[in-house]
């Protein structure tokens, strides 16, 4: 593609659509997993303790978190799918198809 | 202290340490476990058979490096998490958290969390960017020569030291359950993986790593489930017997037995979730799968089922702290047969006896060739696509040549790696692992990222903050106590902290940024920035990408 064909498309609704939307959905998920993961890393490394209270019978704070955090990589991920199957490859295809 | 970063795989690399301990538990060499290999048998027959399946599949560069782009999402995403089911995450996280306990933990989240940041910032750009390699992504709108020679020296380092310490396990590890001698076991791996890798290319590597994946996932579910059962289901009657059978006691279920400095911890941390992402071998499975769509799948299914694997091994490293740490015929004075890396074979044995025992060691040995033939792969990729197709011979080299080229560079990174198994037999290679995360981490990661978000980063910055990434992860790791004490024998370490990534990676985007702006005026500079545009575009839609959406 050339560069006054790549101009215009960047110029197209729907480019700008899919580049405002994905960006601030990949940009917030990955603020959310960062969070999440260097809060749990943090929390054990400065804080042990914390991490050691029991919640549970003998099972300490730092098990449910530790799942928490596995599950919430594999449902953040999820989520990014579920969106981007729906809008993005919707938006995708028009774009491609204004690019013919 | 131990080495952090290196420390599950010291576990699984039964180094010094646990040879030791080997020869207090008075167990040399297994007696030959015939079960296990018959099944590992049929497992060799049944991958070569795919192999020369693939073989008459594999005709075209794309076929050889990308499996033609025919691998589904579902497919993809199980290739991908067979890479990372390896030896070092079953046997190497089981063995932790039987020493450990709540530490082994952090090992299995770092290496899950890589997979959303692959997923937001980079799987679709990739799969719409690359074609075959890396470098490919990285010399898109960049100088080819300088930047592809930086990709594949840095993916060669990363596979090299990812490799010499799967070789070094593989031999140590087989020398255990198999009950064969060191140099077979490294030959047996070496030559299959060669076959495999020339004849089956992208499609039997991809197979081999899908069938291993069914079959580890299957093993340890099994055994996880048999665990829980024996325990009537309750978690708490789990712990509270682990708490009662460990030597440490209710400390296994906080954090600090394994990791005690906090700044290492961290700086592990870095490591893992953003080594994932600079690893060639994972990275390269994006150029598999047919678009972006596929390649969002991939990441997903990939997520789910490495993070449902950690579970298990997880509840299986629980489980053997009281079912195989108080049985008298797997632990003997509080030295695991075998050395330490052997509980999760031991708990196979007492919750499913013999069979199970065979079936969970030959699928480990499968899993050790399912790795290499990857990493094989991707240092194949390294050398004939970046270096040879494109540095030496600057893009003047017929497809046909290339594929030719790519499988001599197969057979010799094959021979190589069978070398430096036996070479590194004696040697303490822990430290391996931990460095290829760090150099990917620090040196790919930055050149990646920045290439596909940032218009004005330019060729220098490129090579600067590569070199800079990877030279300081080496030096940095070289003057840990990893190296610098426990290898090369000086008393105290020059870089006190077990990892280095909490400090090289930003030396590496720090060098990316600088390069970039100091040169940011010069023509070439200029014209980079201009052909941003383009690779902008084609990332987000795939416009013109190989196998791409548009037809």
């Amino acid at each position: 593609m050339d560069d006054q064909a790549s101009a215009r498309l960047r110029a197209s609704p729907a480019f700008m659509e899919l580049e405002r939307s994905r960006g601030a959905l990949g940009l917030g998920l990955t603020a959310a997993i960062l969070v999440i993961y260097f809060g749990f890393v943090g929390l054990v490394a400065f804080a042990p303790g914390v991490a050691g209270t029991p919640v549970w019978g003998t099972m300490t704070l730092g098990f449910p978190l530790g799942l928490g955090v596995i599950l919430s990589a594999i449902v953040l991920t999820g989520v990014y799918v579920l969106r981007a199957n729906g809008s993005f490859d919707a938006l995708t295809r028009q774009v491609v198809e204004e690019a013919r | 202290m131990r080495t952090a970063a290196a420390a599950v795989v010291a576990v699984w690399l039964m180094g010094a340490g646990a040879r030791a301990a080997d020869l207090a538990a008075g167990a040399g060499r297994a007696p030959t476990d015939t079960t296990a290999i018959v099944m590992f048998a049929g497992f060799v027959l049944l991958t070569l058979g795919i192999t020369a399946w693939a073989a008459r599949r594999t005709r075209t560069a794309s076929d050889f490096y990308a499996a033609g782009g025919s691998i589904t999402g579902f497919q993809n995403g199980v290739a991908i998490s067979g890479d990372f089911m390896s030896a070092a995450s079953f046997l190497g996280i089981s063995a932790m958290v039987y020493a450990a306990g709540f530490d082994g933990l952090l090992y299995s989240i770092g290496f899950l969390v890589g997979w959303p940041i692959i997923m937001f910032l980079m799987a679709e750009r990739l799969r719409n960017l690359g074609r075959y390699s890396l470098a490919d992504v990285a010399s898109y709108r960049l100088s080819a020569v300088p930047v592809r020679s930086f990709a594949a020296v840095s993916s060669l380092v990363v596979v090299a030291f990812y490799l010499i310490a799967q070789m070094v396990g593989a031999g140590q590890l087989i020398q255990l359950l198999f009950g064969l001698p060191y140099s077979s076991a490294v030959l047996i791996v070496g030559v299959l993986m060669i076959l495999y890798v020339t004849f089956g290319g992208m499609i039997a590597t991809t197979w081999v790593q899908i069938i291993k994946a069914v079959l580890l996932l299957l093993g340890a579910t099994y055994m996880a489930f048999a665990a829980l059962a024996h325990f009537g289901f309750s978690i708490n009657a789990l712990f509270d017997a682990a708490v009662a059978a460990h030597p440490r006691k209710a400390a296994i279920l906080s954090p600090g037995l394994q990791f005690k400095n906090p700044i290492s911890t961290v700086s592990l941390g870095v490591a893992l979730m953003f080594g994932t992402a600079g690893l060639p071998h994972i990275l390269m499975r994006f150029f598999t799968v047919s678009d972006a769509r596929e390649a969002r799948k991939s990441v997903f299914w990939a997520t789910s089922f490495i993070g449902y694997f950690y579970i298990l091994t997880f509840v299986i490293g629980f489980a053997a702290i009281s079912m195989v740490g108080q049985d008298p015929a797997y632990v003997t004075k509080g030295a695991v047969h075998g050395g330490s890396n052997m509980v999760a074979i031991h708990l196979a044995d007492a919750v499913g006896g013999g069979v199970l025992k065979g079936f969970v060691s030959a699928v480990a040995f499968a899993t050790i060739l399912a790795v290499v033939s990857g990493l094989t792969l991707a240092g194949a990729a390294a050398v004939s696509h970046d270096l040879y197709a494109s540095v030496v011979m600057r893009g003047r080299l017929t497809e046909g040549r290339e594929v030719v080229v790519s499988r001599v560079a197969t057979v010799v990174l094959g021979v190589l790696a069978i070398g430096l198994g036996l070479a590194f037999e004696k040697q303490n290679v822990a430290y391996m692992v931990g460095l290829a995360f760090a150099v990917a981490a620090s040196a790919n990661f930055p050149v990646l990222l920045l290439n596909m978000y940032w218009r004005r980063f330019n060729t220098t910055g490129a090579v600067l903050g590569g070199w800079l990434g990877l030279v300081s992860a080496v030096a940095l790791t070289v003057l840990s106590p990893g190296i610098w004490v426990k290898v090369l024998g000086n008393h105290a370490a020059v870089f006190p902290y077990d990892n280095p990534a909490l400090f090289s990676m930003p030396l590496g985007f720090v060098g990316c940024w600088l390069g970039s702006v100091l040169t940011q005026n010069s023509p070439q500079a200029r014209t980079e920035a201009a052909r941003y545009e383009g690779l902008y575009v084609r990332s987000q839609t795939g416009i013109g990408a190989e196998g791409a959406v548009s037809h």
